[in-house]
């Protein structure tokens, strides 16, 4: 990561998610949403999947959840990933 | 079946919450906008999102198009080959004012198709004529490209061109409305007109889509899912005319059966015209549930 880096915003189905570098290895996700009892899990576990497809190692990520779906939430991170590394391009498939 | 385009519903494409939701209230296309509605700070966020979105969701029937923005800017290259990638039916071009703007497009998502696995020529275009050249041009931008399935247009900045501004009755849009329909039909192509902007206004959006669809038009851009209704129901054929294709169709098919060349009902002969607007009756009847598929 060159900076801190933010994506989505606060509205009903996004996802608001800041990457920061971490002293701590690996990937720490701190994660409130709106539907945290049924879908906390998994919203972890794209987020942690997409931080991985994106190289990132040692991060911070905060994610404000307000109902997104995967697709949102892999868009969002992904986004973060690529403002917080300086990419401007995507390998898109 | 000839597709339909009545109502083709932009979308923000930096909001994932219409992303979502875009293709679930009836209109014929979904097109999401990476263009006007989105900020220059958030054109990654929305291409990646859309991106994210075409791969994942599921559109069913309803049409999906993308809005790119123009390839003279720093996005519309990469918008395209996103786009492409995530397997979009159309690509609208918007501020299209040459033969020669769709030659170019072409040729990126040309590119974009062999480099992403696509079938070469499966991604369409949409062409947006938003200015008096771009009008001027109409037919030269209408016949560029075989994957050009309709040109529409762009009132707001085609009026700011002009130097005049938007009237309730568009009365200056009525050359330019005039322009397009002919150049779509010597084309063979859709004409699409442009949104009607006051969403509060439904009487005023009825009024609108009976002149266009008097016109010639085959349909509108929509901004708001509570534009659908009123706008198909302008494109809904009366049982009369429903009636009157059906028994036109009939007698059509009967005459090949008989292997005459030469179509007649009640006393008077049915020509080539008259028989493709009876079809388009039937599909228009059919998109409504108003007769069975079959």
């Amino acid at each position: 990561m060159i900076n801190p880096a933010i994506a989505g915003t606060m509205e009903s189905g996004d996802i608001m998610i800041e990457i920061r570098d971490s002293e701590n290895k690996g990937i720490h996700i701190e994660l409130e949403s709106t539907v945290m009892n049924q879908f906390g899990k998994q919203i972890e576990k794209v987020i942690e999947e997409t931080a991985k497809a994106c190289g990132l190692e040692n991060v911070d990520i905060i994610a404000k959840d307000k109902g997104s779906l995967d697709c949102t939430i892999r868009a969002r991170v992904t986004t973060a990933a690529m403002r917080g590394c300086g990419k401007t391009e995507f390998e898109w498939k | 079946m000839e597709r339909l385009r009545r109502t083709m519903l932009f979308v923000p494409g930096n909001n994932p919450g219409m992303l979502a939701d875009a293709h679930i209230y009836g209109s014929d296309s979904v097109m999401f906008d990476l263009e006007d509605s989105v900020s220059l700070g958030e054109k990654d966020a929305a291409r990646m999102l859309v991106y994210n979105a075409l791969k994942t969701i599921d559109y069913g029937e309803v049409e999906t198009v993308v809005r790119v923005n123009p390839l003279s800017t720093p996005y519309g290259a990469e918008d395209i080959k996103a786009m492409v990638a995530a397997g979009v039916q159309v690509i609208r071009m918007p501020k299209t004012e040459t033969a020669q703007d769709v030659i170019d497009t072409e040729k990126a998502i040309e590119a974009a198709e062999i480099a992403y696995g696509r079938e070469v020529g499966s991604t369409k275009i949409l062409t947006a004529v938003e200015s008096a050249l771009g009008i001027v041009n109409a037919y030269a931008i209408a016949t560029a490209s075989k994957r050009i399935i309709g040109i529409a247009l762009g009132a707001e900045d085609y009026a700011a061109n002009l130097k005049t501004t938007r009237s309730k009755d568009g009365v200056e849009l009525f050359y330019a409305r005039s322009v397009i329909v002919v150049a779509a039909r010597a084309a063979g192509i859709d004409a699409l007109d442009t949104v009607y902007s006051n969403v509060n206004d439904t009487e005023g959006l009825i009024e609108q889509t009976k002149l266009i669809k008097q016109l010639g038009f085959d349909g509108k851009s929509i901004i708001n899912p509570r534009q659908i209704d009123p706008i198909q129901q302008v494109y809904t054929p009366t049982t009369v005319e429903i009636e009157k294709a059906m028994r036109i169709v009939a007698a059509a098919e009967e005459a090949e059966k008989r292997g005459s060349g030469v179509v007649s009902l009640d006393g008077k002969m049915v020509d080539k015209p008259v028989y493709m607007r009876a079809l388009r009756v039937i599909n228009l009847a059919k998109a409504m549930n108003l007769i069975d598929e079959d």
